[in-house]
């Protein structure tokens, strides 16, 4: 079945089928249209409904259930050889069979899993035929099915419309969905991790090394070392380090730029530095990684040498400012958006007193605008805490607990990167701790995230 | 509609002492303004008005929208800076002294000559630091006490004060609508001007406040020249001693506002009144 007849059926049955319906709605009301309940288009939509929805369910079953009903075929065609083996061991052969059948095994197999790798080929094309011939049955019959519905009465607008209320619920539930999966699998690994390593340990623990690989420590999830190596203090200090840094860079130079855009830039240059302003948003963050490693981390070095310290070659400083600039945009754009939103007749009524343009802005608009502005670097805090490529680039992984911002050190994005990164066993300490801290990372996130919701909701002046 | 205007002109707030002659020596005028024309870009808004202000006297610029009124009342205080294509021509002066030479400082002239909006725009901050703002801005007073004093004296000239005596720390725009207009007033009144500007003042209110805002103004006039813009010519016969119409940016008509609303020289005057332009 090759690629081309399958596009080519996912395109023809629902345009047939929806002509189909449209043609047969107009035929029955014998050229009289206007005597349908519903316009002929619903009569099409109605059908193309009737006739894919049961194929699609099958299709969906099968993405779900196809793998399962495979194995338990191959397992058991695989005798007594197979099923003397413990759990552990069968999956190993299952999985190893399946690699080699799709060319990506390693090594020589085994004749066992040359045997199973044979039983998969024909039970993939025994389960795939029969859902392929369980779809299309379903489709055949809801598409006759709809056919005979059709009718001048039939209702077909009430019907279309509902299943597109539908459509639209199930496409906003992928999200809501996803972000639930995410949630739950992150709260599922951290309990299994929080099993071997207590909660009081991990968040208070100043020492923090899972890469202590050659102790062994880490490896095993169950190693009693461990309570010694996952102390997060010092991954959440540099986190805090450098997010301070970049909303020290950020919020000053945002705003600033904000205020020039909002109230002081002629119209030309505001069409024109807004969107360039934006487009530094827009700069992948590697690109930033670069910069901050080459450039301005070997700057901040050097001059640190002329004044006689000694700044690391992959300082807090130096990913902090970087990680502001990266900020300003959001800064600068968001509280545009608020200052620019106070309304023109306070600056007028603000004027109209003798004030000057700056004294304006300070004691009317930016008292005016301040929640949104507070949401805005709340906003891009959560941003900076996040953001992993430049200070996986420019910070370093040493896991120093210290406040000194020429010194290296490490953020929670940079652990779970080096912690899930290279081969590890899925259930060591080490891998489990980088669940721990993205679970961490993501309430914090969505806490600053809810509060600047929240204090924009609550100050927010109503102006009509 | 004209037997209803005479009517109105005859309650005693309308009844100006300038009306008769020789009961009051003749002042200079505050404001004068010669050959002004007003421009947006290209477009010319306002074309070589004459016209006086005099002192304690509510002069009322009246017109269908678009006349050009409310562009001349913001040339007084020079409001018309803030809009980047706007071009003033012609000598504004106040006492005698061109408010558009290079040696005025418009902060000092916006201290003299206040300016209420159509809309109310209270400051989101509250009642007292609205009254405060202009004071504290122009540095008007040298202690908490006096500043205090100031904002309950304005507050009680735009007769505000007894309804809000209690809350003076509740948001500005807490207050209703007519209340934040007084509120408005009062702010402009503390920063102790000559001249108090009001470009339709009323047009966001609904009747009752209308009527307290305009026994107001005739208050005020004792202390204050005042040029109102409006849109209602029942209020400019309520309110004003002097009226000027306006018509496509042209002054068509001024003089005492009884002559002009019941024997108006120009017969555009005469169809505006009257209700057939506008």
């Amino acid at each position: 079945m090759s690629i081309w007849f399958v596009f080519t059926a996912l395109l023809l049955v629902p345009g047939g089928l929806y002509f189909a319906g449209r043609g047969r709605a107009v035929a029955l009301a014998q050229g009289e249209v206007a005597s349908l309940h519903s316009k002929q288009e619903y009569h099409g939509a109605y059908l193309l409904i009737w006739g894919s929805a049961p194929a699609l369910g099958v299709a969906i079953l099968w993405l779900l259930f196809a793998g399962i009903f495979t194995d338990y075929l191959v397992a058991g065609q695989l005798g007594s050889e197979f099923s003397t083996l413990n759990a552990e061991q069968r999956a190993t052969v299952l999985q190893t069979a399946q690699a080699l059948l799709y060319g990506s095994a390693f090594g020589e197999a085994t004749p066992l899993v040359q045997t199973a790798s044979e039983r998969y080929r024909d039970s993939y094309s025994l389960v795939n035929s029969a859902f392929a011939g369980l779809g299309t049955v379903a489709l055949v019959l809801g598409a006759l099915s709809g056919w005979r519905q059709i009718s001048p009465r039939l209702r077909a607008r009430q019907f279309v419309e509902t299943a597109a209320l539908w459509l639209l619920m199930a496409a906003s539930g992928v999200a809501i969905l996803t972000t639930f999966g995410i949630v739950f699998s992150l709260v599922f690994e951290t309990w299994q991790f929080f099993k071997f390593v207590s909660l009081s340990d991990f968040l208070f623990g100043t020492q923090w090394s899972p890469q202590s690989a050659f102790e062994g420590a880490g490896a095993a999830a169950t190693d009693a070392r461990n309570a010694q190596i996952f102390g997060a203090v010092p991954v959440f200090a540099g986190t805090l380090l450098i997010s301070a840094i970049a909303i020290l860079v950020a919020a000053p130079v945002g705003l600033m730029a904000a205020i020039y855009l909002s109230d002081y830039a002629p119209k030309k240059a505001r069409v024109v530095a807004k969107p360039v302003m934006e487009l530094l948003a827009g700069i992948p963050t590697v690109v930033y990684g670069f910069f901050a490693a080459l450039t301005v981390a070997p700057f901040f070095r050097r001059s640190g040498e002329a004044f006689g310290l000694t700044v690391s070659s992959e300082s807090a400083l130096a990913a902090g400012i970087i990680l502001g600039v990266m900020i300003i945009p959001f800064v600068s754009s968001l509280s545009d958006d608020v200052i620019s939103a106070v309304p023109e007749s306070l600056r007028d009524g603000s004027a109209a007193l003798g004030a000057t343009r700056s004294e304006t802005i300070r004691k009317v608009v930016l008292p005016a605008a301040l929640p949104g502005i507070v949401s805005a670097l709340m906003l891009a805090i959560s941003r900076a805490i996040g953001e992993t490529m430049i200070v996986v680039m420019a910070a370093g992984l040493a896991a120093n607990l210290t406040i000194n911002p020429l010194e290296a050190v490490t953020t929670v994005t940079v652990q779970i990167v080096t912690l899930l990164t290279g081969d590890s066993a899925f259930d060591s300490a080490k891998t489990l701790s980088a669940f721990a801290l993205a679970l961490v990372l993501f309430l914090v996130t969505l806490s600053l995230n809810i509060i600047a919701l929240r204090v924009v909701k609550k100050y927010q002046e109503q102006y009509d | 509609m004209l037997d209803q205007i005479k009517l109105e002109t005859t309650n005693p707030g309308a009844t100006s002492t300038a009306l008769l002659p020789g009961t009051m020596t003749p002042a200079n005028p505050k404001i004068t303004a010669r050959n002004v024309s007003v421009f947006y870009e290209q477009k010319q808004a306002l074309f070589d008005v004459d016209l006086d202000v005099m002192p304690n006297e509510v002069l009322s610029l009246i017109g269908p929208s678009g006349c050009g009124k409310s562009s001349l009342l913001r040339c007084f205080n020079r409001m018309n800076d803030t809009i980047d294509v706007c071009r003033v021509t012609g000598n504004i002066t106040l006492d005698g002294q061109d408010i558009y030479d290079r040696s005025i400082d418009v902060v000092e002239l916006r201290a003299r000559v206040g300016m209420v909006f159509q809309k109310p725009n209270p400051f989101p901050k509250s009642i007292f630091e609205n009254v405060a703002y202009g004071p504290r801005i122009h540095g008007m007073t040298k202690d908490r006490d006096e500043l205090e004093e100031l904002v309950v004296s304005s507050l009680k000239r735009a007769g505000l004060f007894d309804e809000v005596a209690d809350r003076l720390q509740d948001s500005g725009t807490s207050l209703s609508g007519g209340q934040q207009q007084r509120l408005c007033i009062a702010r402009a009144i503390a920063t102790r001007p000559e001249i108090l500007l009001m470009d339709e003042p009323a047009s966001a209110l609904d009747p009752i406040a209308t009527s307290i805002i305009e026994e107001l103004i005739d208050e005020l006039r004792q202390n204050y020249a005042i040029v109102i813009v409006t849109h209602s010519m029942q209020q400019a016969a309520r309110v004003s001693q002097k009226t000027a119409f306006f018509h496509m940016g042209k002054l068509i008509e001024k003089g005492e506002t009884e002559q002009i609303f019941t024997n108006p020289v120009d017969a555009k005057t005469q169809d505006y009144i009257t209700g057939r332009i506008g």
